[in-house]
């Protein structure tokens, strides 16, 4: 786990010590993802990621915060495998593709995704049938997994006779069958409601702490929220836009996360480094300062 | 105004029965107005027959229409499935590559566009069989939608679930009968609605063109006889027979749609 304690009071550095944003980083055995100065340039001209690099450990819930447009979901479908970098080169447990590394990656989406046609229960199997996983053992997997989002009920429900916090559940829920060590979220509760988010956070948060079944749950988690990076977290780090680029790498500590975590004054120091700090990084200009 | 349990909406509020009823109603208007007026204006027989003539034509005529009627259905069964078969079969070839649906999907237009009328003779010419020839014009008819409805719905796949099925490792088989085949089934049904009807039409149309050039005699055939001896209420007669028909075909597609769809698509549900 985390040895760097950081107290929050102390002055906002530009760039958080311990591990340095560019240039001589070093993956060592603990490190699940790597990304060595990795640029990317979509064919419309779009400058996404300016050479990034970052490197994320084993057990590690590493937030990726920033506005919009700060390549943020880029990385994350890099190292999905969705997309490729144009420069810079990615690291699967030191294999250069995630099939051949033998880390087991889930990704959760913006939206839930779901396929209406069918139950509940054969969405959430749907890896496990893609992957022919045996039917005794699938079912098993997918009781187990409905069961850790509390869904064990719906299984026979259809996507429609859900509300969307329980939809976002299912999506989980699938993610977690294929017994992931990393599980990649983009933005997964962005479109819910602050109750719903709030709920989902925290039981996040515990289906983190528990582990897989394969050991320690990497998750890595797109938000744009500085409240939803700084519960959640363990680690944030922040980006900024045009390009997108980091801004500082913030360790978490706090082991506690329970609602009293939200309304504490160590909650609301981080909140506000963060906020310093990204203040600092688009040049003191406002949001939307570009339009 | 939602219905309560203690206090239930009159029957007419009601929708199904307000479906029902009111259709009925307008039709039974229509019907007893157009009887009253051709005896009001002592309108014969050979221009306009009142409802009754039409109906009792068609209780001493029925056994000789219900043939027709049957040898008519056979074209229109036999050109539907031809047409949904060989409409899936082009959809699944076009949706393989841009190249092969750039190559052909003008000659599918080129079908749709060209009236039945102008080539069904050429058809009836180069083939023997009557049959063979009645329900190949017939499936050019209502061979389109399929194609087009298909095509449609195989490339109408959400991209979240296309990118869920790559992250997976999913063969492009796979994909096909998870994800593409599904996806389509919507806008398939959609599809199947409107070629019913047009078997039909496609049918009749082609009857009309061979004429009374020894076919067995459908249902086009006797409405051709009835107007070259001015018995006008047969040719009405054979007329509602095609129309219940065509709304039978139409009923029967809809109940299939919504048996196949109503558990999750929006389109089908109450």
């Amino acid at each position: 786990m985390l040895m760097k304690t950081r107290p929050p009071e102390a002055d906002p550095s530009p760039v958080e010590s311990g591990t340095p944003v560019s240039g001589g980083l070093v993956p060592d055995a603990d490190t699940v993802l790597f990304a060595n100065k990795v640029e990317k340039t979509y064919d419309n001209g779009t400058h996404a990621l300016d050479e990034l690099s970052l490197r994320i450990q084993k057990g590690d819930f590493v937030s990726l915060l920033g506005p919009s447009g700060c390549g943020k979901s880029t990385l994350l479908k890099m190292f999905a495998g969705l997309e490729s970098p144009s420069h810079g080169h990615l690291r699967w447990q030191g294999a250069d593709a995630p099939a051949k590394s033998g880390l087991r990656t889930a990704m959760v989406f913006q939206e839930a995704t779901l396929m209406p046609w069918a139950d509940i229960e054969t969405n959430v199997r749907l890896p496990l049938d893609l992957a022919h996983v045996s039917r005794a053992e699938a079912q098993q997997r997918v009781a187990r997994a409905l069961e850790q989002v509390g869904l064990a009920r719906f299984a026979k429900s259809y996507p429609r006779e859900l509300s969307g916090g329980m939809q976002m559940r299912v999506s989980i829920a699938r993610a977690l069958a294929t017994e992931p060590d990393v599980l990649l979220m983009d933005e997964p509760f962005g479109a819910l409601d602050e109750f719903t988010r709030h709920k989902l956070d925290a039981d996040l948060r515990a289906l983190w702490a528990q582990g897989g079944p394969r050991g320690a749950l990497t998750v890595v988690f797109v938000t744009h929220s500085i409240y939803e990076a700084v519960f959640l977290s363990s680690r944030v780090v922040m980006m900024a836009a045009r390009p997108g680029r980091l801004v500082c790498d913030m360790a978490i500590p706090e082991p506690d996360r329970g609602e009293s975590f939200r309304v504490s004054n160590a909650f609301s120091d981080y909140c506000r480094d963060l906020s310093l700090r990204l203040h600092a990084a688009s040049g003191g200009e406002g949001e939307g300062a570009h339009f | 105004m939602k219905p309560t349990p203690n206090r239930p909406l009159p029957l007419l509020q009601r929708p199904a029965a307000m479906k029902l009823i009111a259709p009925l109603v307008c039709g039974i208007f229509f019907l007893v107005a157009w009887q009253a007026l051709c005896v009001a204006w002592k309108i014969p027989v050979f221009l306009v027959p009142k409802p009754s003539d039409i109906l009792a034509t068609l209780w001493t005529d029925g056994p000789s229409l219900l043939h027709a009627l049957g040898v008519t259905l056979r074209i229109t069964f036999l050109a539907f499935a031809t047409a949904v078969v060989v409409g899936v079969l082009a959809a699944f070839l076009f949706v393989q590559s841009k190249v092969i649906e750039a190559s052909l999907f003008p000659y599918a237009i080129l079908l749709q566009v060209t009236p039945v009328v102008a080539i069904a003779p050429l058809i009836i010419i180069w083939c023997k069989n009557p049959t063979v020839a009645l329900v190949i014009c017939a499936t050019l008819v209502a061979l389109f939608p399929i194609i087009s409805n298909t095509v449609l719905g195989l490339r109408s796949v959400n991209p979240g679930l296309l990118n869920l099925f790559r992250l997976n490792g999913a063969t492009r088989w796979q994909t096909l009968v998870r994800l593409r085949i599904p996806s389509a089934l919507p806008y398939f049904f959609g599809g199947l609605r409107i070629s019913s009807g047009l078997a039909l039409i496609g049918a009749v149309v082609a009857e009309f063109v061979a004429g009374t050039g020894g076919t067995g005699a459908g249902l086009a055939y006797e409405i051709l006889q009835a107007g070259f001896q001015l018995n006008i209420p047969r040719l009405f007669a054979a007329l509602v027979l095609i129309s219940l028909t065509g709304i039978l075909l139409f009923v029967c597609m809809a109940w299939l749609s919504r048996r196949s769809l109503g558990h999750w698509h929006e389109s089908e549900m109450a």
